[in-house]
């Protein structure tokens, strides 16, 4: 009986495949063929990458931002999470719908919160004015950037969190503590170990939306040098479309790395946007 | 337990802070698309001027933004749903490697989606200029999410069981598909609809590339007010992305609850 | 190895939920030092409550107090009490091997590694598990995940050791097998003990009292044999063990019921009702001065034979014989009770 329905099945899935292969599988080849038809050929153009200090150096800030995010997240984060969702108190919903608010803002959006925090009038400025009277400005430097990565990961850790901290089995806290264990042996023997898939995953997905993250660095324009708006300006302003290309294919091979590196770590399909 | 509750208070503080941080701008952003005059706060009155000026100089953004997410929406309906339908069904090696490549625009940077799109369909002029090209990135990058949204529903219940009873009372494949199929995942449909929209209108990284100054969207017309416009306007305008998603926001959230509510209570049978 | 432990002391401890469900209404229990103390009832009479009362994961409502020896520890969190508390579960964490869990608790105190490698080797042999030693918790079976969890409770030498049903995820001949084993290590031990658990075989075989709740409340205290034997209420009767009852009219020094006459000395007179245990039953032959009735039902069960029978009271009553023969449903039987037997208990 299976068998009579295989031309339907094949008709239902045609038009996704069809679609898929022509916007997407042709473009990503095109893409990598462009990425290698720069003068010298594939090899000189990835070579470049490295070899050019300005795009070296767009890589390796990518990376060791998006690194610093990833762990400055992770640990406001768990903290954060950790604590909603082993606490029940007035307003704990009205916190938490807080925190996960801006996980539908788009990265111009989340760059405009960072003006507004950071910027010529922005509050952390004024409040240093009232205390130190220097105003600080830092909106659009790598600080403001940093800033910026962290607003749009905090709501997406700090869910993945909470839902693997209802997880948690009380009766091993508990049988710790019985064991005389204080809250930060709970924390270190306990907590951390059983909350490990989620970290990894959690951090992998951080990682891989920071890399890949366009909109916030655009909005806080000026010199800074991140791999997604390297790719930008050498493709729209220099037309340097080879050189443009073989960026592209070098953040898509990082950014779904690590996306994979999160599959292994969860067990399920997940996907990061920003 | 005073140990205890000092280590909850400092929590609590820490919370509240990080809490702060994500929406004291957003406060700050819309009251300054209310207010008269920025500078001087509350004080200067409010006002929906802003807001006017931001209809004025941008009307077109948000009609296209919502003209595309709702195709953006039919489209996925259209490719998605069968799709599913059929990776639930045929669990093989190919119909897996078919999901995880369906991922792939989600899993690489939007601007090396665009990119490869640019340099691919560039050349049709009329196709570069229109909406649609647009268009083609958003189906792209949220097809992934109705897919695992209605895969999701379909693999929960016992879909096997449910059609070889419709296949015995004589129904054909269409007749199960419209009859069974279709009515049981409509909580995975709802739900891959708002996620598809909300992500639509939202989306920036893809649609900055493949824009035209006659095809902008609500992000990218952010973009430019926050790069050109006073502090006012492109906060009012801020203010009109909010009101668009909080909606759908809303509506995800009470949509997860009920059915973990009901899922707890469905009877042993 | 043997301490004495503890005694125990709960002063009008009660318990109310943040969600306004009493769990536990004021109660005062006292535990010998070395004592075993059983908690018995059914699921939701507060007997785990109580015993997180006394462990410390639970902090009793104002004006309860909490005391070790002299001492009061209300205040006290679990982490500072030093008691050994085995979980239903177990809760052995899955990020350590068998020595690794036992060794948690001297982990924690800061012990010096040879003393923590002493002691683990110690409590190893003392559970019979020394071959366990390296293994990962996911590799265990159930007995012996029971075996790593005592011996990790016991590794820190507590005050008291507390048990929260620990073999009811066992199966029942595992579970026979290990009540043994626990009852020859808490003699040994000496240990002030609380066993809480909703078996009551379990209880009787176990504890030297046993503290039988419901609903929150103490129902009973006493040894087994007074639970057994005398309880203190209806509920306690019908939850230790098996109790018939019989209604009748008592009538010069005799309770008339369906079934016949049985003599009773008791005081009331009118409608009665007595309660007695199926093995306070006797069949006889002939039908002289006993109860009449009609097997409903039998159950061979190798040692003794159950009947059901009917048309002695208003009520089938279940009687426990010796005899080895075949019953067949139907047939008439004659009866005898024991008149010392007979309980008269209200609800």
């Amino acid at each position: 009986m299976e068998g009579r329905d295989r031309p339907y099945l094949v008709l239902f899935v045609l038009p996704a495949l069809v679609f898929f292969a022509a916007f997407f599988l042709l473009p990503m080849a095109r893409l990598v063929a462009v990425g290698g038809s720069g003068p010298g050929g594939a090899a000189a153009t990835y070579a470049a990458i490295i070899a050019t200090p300005r795009y070296f150096r767009s890589l390796v800030s990518s990376l060791v931002l998006s690194l610093l995010v990833t762990g400055a997240t992770l640990l406001i984060a768990g903290i954060a999470g950790l604590f909603l969702q082993r606490h029940r108190f007035p307003g704990r919903s009205l916190l938490v719908a807080m925190l996960t608010f801006p996980l539908a803002f788009p990265g111009v959006v989340v760059g405009f919160m960072v003006i507004m925090l950071a910027g010529r009038q922005g509050v952390i400025g004024e409040l240093f004015a009232l205390g130190t009277g220097q105003k600080v400005v830092f909106a659009y430097s790598m600080a403001g950037l940093f800033v910026g990565y962290l607003y749009f990961s905090i709501p997406r850790v700090i869910l993945t969190i909470m839902a693997a901290a209802e997880k948690l089995d009380a009766s091993l806290e508990e049988a710790a503590r019985s064991l005389g264990a204080r809250p930060w042996h709970v924390v270190r023997d306990v907590l951390i170990p059983a909350l490990r898939p989620a970290i990894f995953s959690s951090g992998a997905i951080c990682f891989a939306t920071s890399m890949g993250a366009f909109g916030t660095a655009f909005t806080l324009a000026t010199e800074i040098e991140v791999l997604p708006m390297t790719i930008y300006t050498e493709f729209t302003l220099r037309a340097n479309i080879a050189v443009a290309a073989a960026l592209s294919i070098v953040l898509g091979v990082i950014t779904w790395a690590g996306l994979a590196l999160a599959r292994t770590a969860a067990g399920s399909t997940v996907v990061a946007s920003a | 337990m005073p140990r205890r509750s000092r280590a909850f208070a400092f929590q609590l503080a820490f919370t509240v802070l990080v809490s702060a941080f994500l929406i004291v701008p957003v406060g700050m952003s819309i009251t300054a698309g209310l207010t008269a005059n920025y500078f001087q706060g509350v004080k200067s009155g409010l006002t929906l001027r802003w807001v006017g000026e931001v209809w004025r100089l941008y009307r077109e953004t948000i009609f296209l933004s919502m003209t595309i997410a709702g195709t953006c929406l039919a489209l996925d309906l259209a490719l998605g749903v069968p799709a599913a339908y059929v990776l639930v069904r045929r669990q093989s090696r190919l119909t897996r490697l078919f999901e995880e490549a369906l991922v792939l625009p989600v899993a690489i940077p939007g601007l090396a989606t665009a990119l490869a799109l640019i340099l691919t369909y560039g050349v049709y002029r009329e196709f570069r200029t229109s909406w649609v090209f647009i268009l083609v990135g958003h189906v792209l990058f949220t097809l992934p999410f109705m897919v695992r949204s209605v895969l999701a529903v379909l693999s929960s219940i016992d879909l096997r069981t449910l059609e070889e009873s419709a296949r015995s009372l004589g129904a054909s494949f269409i007749q199960r598909f419209v009859g069974v199929v279709l009515p049981n995942c409509r909580g995975g449909i709802l739900a891959g609809a708002l996620m598809v929209v909300t992500l639509s209108i939202g989306e920036f990284n893809m649609t900055w590339m493949l824009h035209t100054p006659l095809t902008r969207t609500l992000p990218v017309g952010l973009a430019d007010s926050y790069a050109s416009m006073r502090l006012e306007i492109g906060s009012a305008y801020t203010i009109v992305f909010f009101v668009m998603i909080i909606p759908l926001l809303v509506a995800m959230q009470l949509l997860a609850r009920p059915r973990q509510h009901a899922a707890a209570e469905e009877p042993e049978s | 190895m043997s301490s004495a432990g503890v005694g125990i002391r709960l002063v009008g401890c009660a318990k109310t939920f943040a969600d306004g469900t009493r769990a536990v209404e004021p109660i005062d229990l006292e535990i010998r030092a070395g004592e075993t103390v059983a908690v018995l009832g059914p699921s939701g009479c507060g007997k785990t409550t109580t015993l997180r009362l006394i462990a410390g994961l639970e902090a009793p409502d104002p004006g309860g107090r909490v005391l070790f020896g002299d001492v009061d520890v209300t205040d006290l969190p679990i982490e500072r009490r030093n008691v050994g508390m085995v979980f239903q579960s177990y809760a052995l964490f899955p990020n350590m091997t068998v020595s690794e869990n036992i060794a948690y608790g001297l982990r924690v105190r800061r012990l010096p590694a040879a003393a923590q490698r002493e002691r683990v080797d110690e409590m190893l042999a003392m559970m019979q598990i020394g071959e366990l030693r390296h293994r990962r918790i996911d590799q265990l079976s159930g007995g012996q995940k029971q075996r790593v969890a005592l011996a990790r409770a016991l590794a820190v030498r507590p005050r008291a050791l507390l048990l929260d049903e620990p073999l009811t995820a066992l199966d029942a001949k595992l579970r026979e097998g290990l009540r043994v084993e626990i009852d020859t290590l808490l003699r040994r031990l000496g240990m002030t003990t609380v066993y809480v658990t909703h078996d009551q075989a379990e209880a009787m075989a176990l504890g030297d009292r046993i503290v039988v709740m419901s609903h929150g409340r103490v129902a009973q205290i006493g040894g087994p044999r007074d639970i057994y034997f005398a309880p203190a209420s209806r509920f306690v009767a019908d939850f230790v063990g098996t109790m018939n009852s019989l209604q009748g009219t008592s009538r010069d020094g005799a309770l008339e019921v369906t079934g016949g006459r049985l003599p009773w000395r008791g005081q009331s007179s009118g409608e009665v009702e007595v309660l007695f245990r199926p093995e306070s039953v006797t069949l006889v032959e002939s039908a002289e001065g006993s109860l009449t009735g009609r097997v409903l039902s039998s159950f061979f069960l190798g040692d003794r034979t159950r009947l059901v029978v009917e048309g002695v009271g208003r009520a089938p009553i279940i009687v426990e014989t010796a005899a080895s023969r075949e019953f067949k449903a139907g047939e008439s039987v004659y009866l005898k009770i024991d008149p010392h037997a007979l309980l008269v208990l209200d609800r």
